[in-house]
This record gives C-alpha cells, structure tokens and sequence, in this order.
C-alpha cells in the first residue's frame, strides 16, 4: 500500500497530500481523515436514529394506536436511544477530537494512528451488527436503551445477543480511542505547552477520555454478565439462582452516570473555545473551569443510584445520592458562570457558532435545572418514568450535546474544509433548530409532571394537545437538520475561500495553521507562548 | 515513541472490567454488612442469644409468600402472624404442593422488611437453605426455625418475612458446572 510509504516518508517531503481512491478512506492514519470518517459516520446516525425519532413521534401525534404496533414502538424507543447515545453523540465528538486536538496542542497526529483506524472502522460492524436486529426473528431489542434486567435477559427477544456483541464492540472503539486522546495530550503536547495551558477544549477531552477508560469496561462486563445470564445459565441477574435484579441497575449506572458526563463534558470544551472568540474576551476563570471538570468527572461516580430511588432503597441511601447528586450542581453551577462572565461586558457578536454556543448555555442550564428537581429524592417517586425525564435529558442531550458538536463543526468548518459556509443558512438552521426543539420537549415537562409515562405507544385523552405540539415541533427539527447537510456540501464544493482567521479574534495553534490546511500539519512542533 | 501511558490505561482498562465483575461479591457483602436490601443472613450457628434487658419485650412477625412467574404451584404458610417476644425459639412450616405432572424442584428466596430488620432475624433452620424437589402431586410441610435478636431497634415492633418461590427445574441442568451462582439461603 502506498499508505505505509506515505507515513514512512514522513519527514522527507512536507507537502503531499492524501492517497487516491476510496482505499484511501480505508488505511488512513491521517487524524484529519479519520476525524472526518467519524463525523460523516455520526451524522448518518444522527440520521438514521432521528428517523426513529420521528416514528415515534408520528405515533404520539394523537392518542390512540395509529401506525405501528406496540412492540415495534417499543423497538423504536430502545434503539433511538442506543444509536443516539454511542452512534451519533460519542463519535461527533471523537470526531472533533480527532480533528482538533492535534491541531489544538501543536501536534503532527495522534500519538497512536494505526489505532486511531482501528478504533474508527470497527464502528461502522458494531452498528450494522446493532440494527440487523430490526429484521430478526423477533424484532430488535425492545427492553429500553437502558436495557433492566430481567427485561434484558429473561424477556428479551433472541437478538439480545447481537445486541451485547455490538456493545462489546463499540466499547471497545470507544476505549481505544480514549486512550489514543490520553497519549496525545500526555506525551505531544508543543514544546512549553504546560497542561494548564491547553486549550479549554483539549482538557474537556481529557477528562472525557478518563471516563470512557474508566466505566466503558464495566459496561463491557455487564452485558457479559447478560451474556452469561442468557446462556450459560449463570443468575448475576436471577433471584431464582440467588441474584439480583437490582444488582443490574447499580452496575449499569455505575457506568451510566459517568457516560452521562461523556456526553456533555466535550461539548463544555467547545463552548469555552467559542465564546472567548466571539465576546473578544479571554476566557473568564481557565483554571477555575479545569477544577470543575475534575470535581464534576469525580462525583460522577459517586451518584449512580439518583436513577434508583423508586428500587426500594432504604432512606440513608437516598439522602447520601441526593446530596451528592445536588452537589455536582455546584461545579456546573461554576462553568456557567464562568461562561456567562466571559460573555459579561464583551464586544458580542452572533455568527452561527456563537448562536449555538449562547443557546447552550440557556437551554443546558434549563436541562441542568429540572435535574436537580429529579435529584430531589422524595419527589423522584412523582417524575420516575414520566416525560418528566424525557424532556430533562432530552434539554441536556439535544441543545447540550447535540449543539455543541453542531457548534464545533460551524466554528472550525472553515479551517477543515478551507471553504466559508453560508452565514445566512446557518442562522436558518439555528432559529429553525431552536425553535422546533424547543417545541418539542419543553411541553413534555407539563405532561410528565401530569403524569404521563414515558416508553408508551398511547396516552389519556388529556395529553393530546401538547403531544401534538411536541410531535409537530420534532418534525421541525428533523427536517431542519436537512439544512445543515445542505449548507455542509453547499461550503464544501462552492463555498467562499476562508481567511486564515476566519473569525475576528479566534485564537490557539489551530488558527495559526494556513487555510486550505495541509494533509500534514506542524510535522515541526510550532512555539507556543502562553498567555495566561 | 514512549509506551507508557498506553500500557498504564490498559492495565487500567483490565481492571476496571474486573471491578464490574468484583462489583457483585461487593454488593452482596455491602448488602450483608448494612443489611440493606432485606436480605437476611445464612443459617445461624451461635446459641440463642441470652436475653437481654429487652426480654419480654412483644413484636409481630407477618409472614407473605410470593410465586414467581405465575408458578402454579401451591405455597403458603401454615400461620400468617404471630406474636412473640425478642430472643425466644419459635417454629412455624410453610405448605408448598407440586402440581406439576412431573417432579421439579424449588427454591425460596427470603426477604425482610423493613430492611433495617433483616439482620436481626436468625434462622435456626429453613427450608430456603436447600433446594426443595417434589414428586408429581407431591405436598410438604416446610420446617422454619427463628429468633429474633432482643437487639432489634426499639423502633421496629413488626416484621415482615416474605418468602419467594421459584421454579429452577430447567435452570438445574448443567448440574457440575461449577460457575453456577446458587447460594443457598441467603
């Protein structure tokens, strides 16, 4: 393969660009490539699980059954969820890692590129393997992405078991490429650039990547426990053989707590690249907001069971997991801040990725807050399993995660592909965005505080109306995100030629890189001089 | 290039794969320790604790059975309640009939509540500690032998024993295989 030669040559020609053919996309070890692979492959599962997304929503249109059957809706539900979380959020942000963090930190690629492809094309088996399932004897996984036992194991459709293996496997990309994250940021940093002179971004993503390193393998192990439970007549999760239910739920929320932090904590990064930026002003509080993260990554994993309360826990247990949880409000509490100080009195200005990155910031504290309502243990027992729930994670997950890969992909576009998108399309697509997201899960918070409980094909009568909102609102926002792709191909193939800086006081070692940037960059280490 | 943090996160990546798996001795022993989870204790072995300056002292003991997955089978108890002093022997039997047209085995699992209680009733003898197989047709008078220990919180004056009743006839099959989870009694 030319790919091998073309590494090896390294350091004797400077400029040459990628190989030819598709092959290309195949061995690449470029972390440009690669980032790319990753965010085509998210964006075709934001696609693909949005699609689900509106199925479900078609179906609430109105009370009553109207398009599919229980059992499918059910599907629906389950695997919205599982492609959302690892197919369209992980990897959108693996992506711009993959993109950014060389770039960011001064370094030629990521410390391990050959992993770096493994842990990319993996993804594609892992997910083709996953939605198989839709066409198998018995139906897909219909248990809930959070997948209970005995749901999971004893109920489960026979497709349970390609369902584990297609967890396996992500988590293993995943892992891999947590790791390769790690091993960059430890040994490539440029020359004087100290870890707490990364940028914001780099260090979201370090903390990120311990995460993934730390609670990805205790997922590996409890759906192997499932495996075993399934079929090799183990009882982890039997109380017939002297397990326990519950002792699923405790192990997969060990995992789920932290992976609820991996899903938001690189979008923090992006946010506190963009706003500096577009206030004019230095980041308010650098170190204040590294001391957050860590604080918000340690008590990740000591709040675990605020996604149990209703299991039957004695009351030592949910006043422990209240308190703790109520506690993680404190570090957010001081990113938001931060944000808003760095906002505070700047010279403000609204391009696309500054209008993502504000509506972050509202629409997450809004998440934020109807979380510490559920962390309240006593009226837990009200909002558990209601739409309640839905519109709280669905705040944090769609104007939080989503928006803030949408808002990395607008702000660093130019630098990508060296071709400026459409100002005015992109202000489209974010009111339009904005709007139909809002509509959709902010009437959810009325209809699960009445009552109405989540993974249901139907509902009483009394939900109708803000039903029909939420589902005419996702319909806005499904075929919104068609103006992105627009806009995305639109830049790329007729787009105006990009500045160096596109935007007027961007900074970090990626702006100082030229537009169109080379296959290749800082194959020597740039000087870096703080400035903090 | 330098090796070390990598081969540093995979030892952490092994690890903490096998502290998903630790995490299910750690929970039952956490569950024993705080007697969180109703679950109560194996067979006790000690004497009957000597009363103390609560002797005398009345509670109840309410006692529920459960049939899981729709068993069919019959199973209850012989006395739904009874009142008795902290620390004194007491015996009742439960009554489980097979009507299945083959034989099978059962199980019970025991559970207490309130929770806080578990760890306070000892079981001298029961039939939870052992699998229980029955001919067709087949019925039986199941033995349980309790005190409860006079240090039982002054708060709590009732208890409730609840036994669940599962069929692992099918489950039983790999017979030798030594990874097989049952832990009897607990």
């Amino acid at each position: 393969m030319s790919e091998q030669t073309l590494t090896l040559d390294d350091h004797e020609h400077h400029e040459h660009g990628p190989a030819k053919g598709l092959l290309r996309w195949v061995f690449t070890t470029n972390h440009k490539d690669i980032g790319t692979l990753y965010l085509i492959f998210s964006l075709t599962m934001f696609f693909i699980g949005g699609m689900m997304a509106m199925v479900i929503r078609a179906e609430l249109f109105q009370p009553g059954l109207q398009l599919v059957e229980p059992g499918f809706f059910n599907q629906m539900t389950t695997m919205h969820g599982l492609i959302m979380v690892f197919g369209a959020v992980m990897p959108g942000f693996v992506g711009l890692a993959n993109w950014q963090i060389p770039l960011m930190v001064g370094a030629p690629d990521m410390a391990l590129p050959r992993m770096n492809n493994w842990s990319f094309w993996i993804l594609p088996f892992a997910f083709t393997m996953l939605l198989s399932t839709l066409f198998m004897d018995g139906g897909a996984p219909d248990f809930g992405w959070t997948f209970y036992a005995p749901l999971s194991t004893t109920y489960a459709p026979p497709s349970v078991t390609f369902f584990i293996f297609a967890i396996h496997m992500m988590g293993i990309s995943s892992i891999m490429g947590a790791m390769n994250i790690i091993v960059t940021l430890f040994n490539m940093r440029a020359p004087g650039m100290s870890l707490m002179q990364m940028p914001m971004f780099a260090w979201s993503w370090l903390i990120t990547a311990f995460l993934l390193v730390a609670v990805m393998p205790v997922l590996a192990a409890v759906v192997t426990m499932m495996l075993m439970d399934i079929h090799f007549a183990t009882s982890f999760f039997s109380a017939a053989g002297g397990g326990d239910p519950v002792l699923f739920q405790h192990i997969f929320w060990f995992f789920g707590h932290p992976e609820v932090y991996i899903m938001i904590l690189p979008a923090f990064g992006v946010v506190s690249q963009i706003l500096p930026t577009f206030s004019r002003k230095p980041l308010f509080g650098y170190h204040s907001m590294v001391y957050a993260l860590i604080a918000i990554a340690i008590l990740s994993f000591v709040v675990w069971a605020h996604h149990m309360f209703t299991v039957g826990m004695p009351i030592g247990g949910q006043l422990f997991f209240m308190y703790s949880t109520m506690l993680i409000a404190v570090p957010t509490g001081v990113k938001i801040f931060n944000w808003v100080a760095t906002m505070f009195k700047g010279s403000l200005s609204f391009e696309t990725p500054m209008l993502f990155a504000v509506a972050f910031v509202v629409l997450f504290t809004i998440g934020g807050f109807s979380g510490i309502m559920l962390a309240i243990a006593p009226i837990d027992f009200q909002y558990q399993d209601t739409y309640f729930v839905v519109a709280h994670f669905h705040y944090v997950l769609v104007p939080g995660a989503v928006f803030g890969i949408v808002a990395g992909v607008y702000y660093w576009l130019p630098k990508w592909c060296g071709k400026m998108y459409d100002e005015s399309l992109g202000k489209t697509h974010f009111w339009l965005s904005f709007i139909g997201l809002n509509l959709t899960f902010f009437p959810m918070h009325f209809v699960g505080l009445a009552g109405m409980p989540r993974r249901i094909p139907d509902y009483s009568l009394q939900f109708a109306d803000f039903n029909m909102m939420a589902s005419m609102g996702a319909f806005l926002f499904g075929a919104s995100q068609l103006v992105f792709v627009y806009l995305v191909i639109k830049a790329i193939r007729t787009g105006e030629k990009a500045a160096q800086v596109p935007w007027e006081s961007a900074e970090g070692l990626e702006w100082t890189l030229p537009t169109p940037l080379p296959y290749h960059t800082f194959t020597t280490p740039p000087v870096f001089e703080s400035k903090l | 290039m330098n090796l070390k943090t990598p081969r540093g996160l995979t030892v952490l990546v092994v690890f903490m794969f096998g502290f998903g798996f630790m995490l299910v001795p750690l929970y039952d022993v956490f569950c024993e320790i705080t007697g969180l989870n109703g679950k109560t204790n194996g067979q006790y072995q000690g004497e009957i604790t000597p009363a103390g300056s609560e002797k005398g002292r009345q509670i109840t003991m309410q006692f529920v059975v459960n049939k899981n997955d729709n068993l069919p089978w019959e199973f209850e108890p012989n006395q739904t309640e009874m009142t008795l002093a902290v620390g004194e022997r007491r015996e009742t039997t439960y009554r489980v009939t097979n009507t299945y047209k083959t034989a099978a085995i059962a199980q019970a699992v025991p559970s207490v509540s309130p929770a806080e209680a578990a760890e306070y009733l000892n079981k001298i003898e029961c039939f939870c500690f052992e699998q229980q197989p029955l001919e067709a047709g087949e019925h039986k008078d199941m033995p349980l032998v309790f005190f409860v220990d006079p240090k039982l919180p002054a708060h709590i004056n009732k208890l409730t024993l609840s036994y669940t009743l599962f069929d692992i006839t099918n489950s039983k099959k790999p017979a030798s295989d030594p990874h097989k989870a049952i832990k009897v009694g607990n």
